[in-house]
């Protein structure tokens, strides 16, 4: 086993997309089913050029069927219903907050990525205390509206913030909720399992539509009352009984109240096994057994990873609440409460959500053009990748990693790897003359000699007939270019 | 070395030192905290066994009258069950199995989804083998600060890992057999090979230089040297001349690690090479680990589905899964300085690893080959904590939400 083993994205990808498969719940769904519903005018108002390509981007969730204007006419309404209850989703899409800033959490169609793609990462909420100093609570939400990471062309960021009642005290928790509204947009979730505390913090944010935390088998008829009054969603807290956990979300339902989150406990250390399971048995329930009452968002908790904490140092209770989080974000939370703001146990959980949430149907492109690395001159090595982003940024990471001063042009191949791309025809000499022509890269090299990867070997002849450029066939795996560089370019110039 | 340069490393020292005691503070905490008898595994009992359920209302409510109480739904676990078994896939053998290692070691055995044990336990722990190279490499920083004591002594390495950083198996990496690097010959690979098994009695896994012909080459000098150890070859891979590779790992009983990029019908077809000329039970597959952050979400994906698809009964995936765990030190994010709000690297890095190790151990792996003793560590627990059984304390776990920190 090496470090740089020759990973064949491209292969995997056409793969995936042959072997797609859309379900919904337990029932499949194909685009015939969908067609059948629709008004069948061909009218193009969609933007589609009939109704069975909009039937087909509909199934794959790619359009929303509002979309259709005619559907939604008064003679199409039993049709509209039809679909709407047809492409509801397995856990039901609940929005917190209000605004630009309001979150959408669930939505979820699958309980496997493969299966289709999963809608709406996790959420990730920041806590504060109503006994924290005003200066540390200003201090935490301006850290959790700042955070911010670019990977792989997406800013990843921090979504929410959750206000803690410590001190069980309404008065004290009203005035940090107020501070809070004050001073950030991100949505909130309050905490406690005291209605009268939960009241007070809900009269000073009363149009924020915040996370309700949450309603227990002892509180659940205020904590019901407080949802439908301030229209909020409310989470339902029946640690490690899921039956309860079901029970009590049918009550909540027969009480008025639709949006609701659950919360079957986050246990660290002991219990770590039932956290799995429930969170496991829960999100099948919904998406293979069409269990309605267990159908909605569930609410991970690794900043639990805190209590009885005071004695041990903490970068290892942060440590802790890291690899907690993981394992949620893995095994379905849609919401998670962390205490940590530490980049660096922030850091990997962010990265690993923007992966377990990346479309596995879509390759995923960069934008293509010249990029420099280091600080090139007229000598410096010309190469060129495809746009797909995981060729792309592991070929930026190799010449970074080796300090190598060069340019990259980066060809577009509508998000193809390099041997997929040749195959398929993505990748041709046409246009990688092109792409020389237009990166402008003439004007900034003396030489007229350009590295293309192992894998597009032969295009080599064609590549030199049209741009007029030396072509010199580098490696096929881009941990070699430091290497290849070294022995051949130097040896070259 | 400039001065600059030399106030860095100053401090980059006392923060290693003061990183490392907290680690060794980590593992006496958690060995407290955590006790479990070998064989204290207990049935699992769903969550409604606990707490006693609320009684329902037995007279039917007056349609949208709200509750006054509690409405009792169904829940039934929602158990499958499935046609398809992982084989049980034994690595390493004692004294009275033919070889010399101190014990051997099962992996394999799932006849549900990693960790779905609500429905199966997990019939045998993932367990996890530390890299061991045969010349100095260049490492992470966060990596090297455990290791360079012993970097270029392999059996030295190999005795650390073990004894301090609680390896399960080694690995040694026989990269300095590698015609681009020190070429050295099989013999000399054999020698590195035979003081390591001297220094330490785990089971072994030998690892190749990545060149398909030296690799076998190698291979077979150390298949027919150690013959009867159940060491596992890591890896074969479908440039090489698997014919050859399968025989002699069948003649000298061994185990072979069957390797493909991230491609499932690859990983078929290479299985089904082998099935010539090895049993089942004497195969396990490697489907590729990426870095977090550099494609862990194919990695994932790719591994639990040949899972899921072995579980359902595809024969030809019905394997213990191997990771290259160690890859995760590929993505940048974990070795690289960054600014101040993303360090100290000393923790990004370890925990880069375990979350890379995480993830794959709820798709399904078994066997993890690791780097860093810190992610070593966690691993370990965390899998000693999903195989006790312990129950979570629901009445205590309420007490979060207020709680004081």
């Amino acid at each position: 086993m090496g470090f740089h083993e020759n990973i064949d994205f491209g292969a995997f990808r056409a793969m995936s997309e042959r072997e797609i498969k859309v379900k919904v719940g337990v029932k499949e769904l194909s685009p015939i089913d969908v067609y059948k519903l629709l008004p069948k005018i061909n009218c193009k108002e969609c933007g589609e050029e009939n109704c069975m390509a909009f039937a087909t981007k509909v199934v794959n969730r790619e359009v929303q069927i509002e979309k259709c204007p005619p559907l939604l006419k008064k003679e199409h309404e039993k049709a509209y219903k039809q679909l709407k209850e047809m492409l509801k989703p397995a856990v039901k899409e609940i929005v917190i907050g209000a605004g630009e800033k309001a979150v959408k959490v669930g939505g979820k169609l699958v309980m496997y990525r493969h299966e289709l793609t999963y809608f709406n990462p996790t959420a990730i909420a920041i806590d504060v205390t109503d006994e924290m100093a005003e200066e540390e609570i200003l201090g935490r939400i301006k850290r959790t509206e700042e955070f911010e990471f670019e990977h792989i062309g997406q800013i990843l960021k921090l979504d929410m913030v959750a206000v803690r009642s410590t001190s069980n005290d309404p008065e004290k928790f009203k005035a940090t909720v107020k501070k809070v509204v004050e001073n950030t947009k991100l949505p909130l979730i309050l905490c406690s399992l005291n209605p009268d505390v939960l009241e007070a913090g809900l009269m000073a944010a009363p149009k924020a539509r915040p996370l309700l935390y949450a309603a227990t088998k002892d509180n659940w008829r205020e904590m019901a009352e407080l949802a439908l009054m301030y229209g909020c969603p409310l989470t339902v807290f029946a640690p490690n009984d899921v039956k309860t956990l079901k029970s009590l979300a049918k009550t909540l339902l027969e009480y008025g109240v639709e949006d609701l989150v659950l919360d079957p406990g986050t246990f660290y250390g002991e219990g770590l096994a039932d956290t799995l399971n429930n969170f496991t048995m829960i999100r099948r329930c919904a998406c293979k057994q069409g269990d309605e009452l267990l159908g909605f968002p569930l609410i991970g908790v690794p900043m639990v990873a805190w209590m009885d904490s005071a004695e041990t140092a903490k970068e290892i209770v942060t440590w802790r609440e890291a690899y907690l989080a993981a394992m949620l974000t893995v095994r379905f939370a849609d919401i998670l409460i962390m205490h940590s703001t530490d980049g660096w146990a922030l850091l990997p959980n962010i990265i690993l959500r923007q992966n377990i949430y990346t479309d596995p149907r879509k390759p995923v492109a960069v934008e293509p053009g010249l990029k420099a690395f280091g600080t090139p001159d007229e000598n410096a090595p010309v190469m060129f990748t495809t746009n797909f982003a995981l060729t792309y940024y592991t070929v930026a990471s190799d010449i970074e990693a080796a300090k190598i001063n060069a340019y990259l042009l980066v060809v577009d191949t509508e998000g193809i790897a390099v041997d997929s791309a040749v195959a398929g025809r993505k990748l041709t000499a046409e246009k990688v003359a092109d792409a020389i022509k237009a990166s402008g890269i003439e004007n900034k090299v003396k030489h007229r000699k350009l590295i293309i990867p192992g894998k597009a070997a032969r295009l080599s002849g064609e590549i030199e007939e049209l741009s007029g450029w030396q072509v010199l066939v580098g490696p096929r795996d881009s941990s070699e270019i430091p290497k290849y560089l070294q022995e051949k370019w130097q040896t070259q110039t | 070395m400039s001065e600059k340069e030399n106030k860095e490393d100053i401090a980059g020292l006392k923060l290693d030192q003061r990183i490392l005691e907290l680690l060794a503070k980590l593992q006496e905490i958690e060995l407290e905290d955590f006790e479990m008898e070998v064989g204290d595994l207990e049935i699992w009992l769903h969550p409604g066994a606990i707490v006693a359920p609320p009684v329902a209302p037995s007279k039917v409510l007056p349609a949208k009258a709200k509750p006054t109480q509690i409405v009792e739904a169904e829940f039934i676990l929602p158990i499958e069950t499935y046609p398809g078994r992982v084989v049980e896939v034994k690595l390493g053998a004692t004294k009275s199995e033919g070889g010399t290692r101190g014990k051997s070691i099962v992996i394999g055995g799932e006849s549900a989804p990693a960790f779905y044990t609500f429905e199966k336990p997990t019939p045998n722990p993932p367990v996890i083998s530390l890299d061991v190279f045969d010349m100095e490499v260049p490492l992470a920083k966060a990596v090297k600060m455990h290791v360079k004591d012993v970097m270029g002594d392999p059996a030295a390495w190999a005795k650390l890992a073990v004894e301090k950083f609680e390896a399960d198996l080694i690995t040694i990496h026989l990269i300095s057999v590698d015609p681009l690097l020190k070429n050295a010959s099989p013999k000399e690979a054999v020698k590195t090979v035979e003081e390591v098994a001297q220094a330490v009695d785990v089971p072994l896994i030998i690892g190749g230089c990545g060149d398909p012909n030296k690799d076998a080459d190698v291979f077979e000098e150390v298949a027919e040297t150690f013959a009867g150890e159940r060491f596992l070859i890591s890896s074969i891979t479908r440039d090489m001349d698997v014919e050859r590779c399968a025989k002699f790992i069948k003649k000298n009983g061994h185990v072979a690690l069957s390797f493909t990029p991230m491609d499932m019908n690859l990983q078929r077809e290479l299985n089904r090479k082998l099935y010539d000329f090895l049993p089942k039970e004497d195969i396990v597959m490697d489907l590729t680990t990426a870095a977090l952050g550099y494609g862990l979400d194919y990695a994932f994906t790719n591994m639990e589905r040949a899972r899921l698809a072995a579980l359902m009964g595809d024969p030809e995936l019905a394997h213990p899964m191997s990771s290259g765990t160690t890859n995760a030190w590929a993505a940048r994010e974990a070795w690289m300085k960054m600014a101040p709000e993303w360090e100290p690297r000393e923790l990004r890095g370890p925990l880069w690893e375990v979350v890379t190790a995480l993830t794959l151990l709820l798709a399904g792996v078994d066997l993890f080959m690791m780097m860093h003793p810190a992610a070593v560590k966690t691993m370990k627990d965390l899998i000693r904590q999903l195989m006790s059984g312990s129950r979570g304390n629901s009445e205590r776990l309420l007490e979060w939400v207020s709680m004081k920190i």
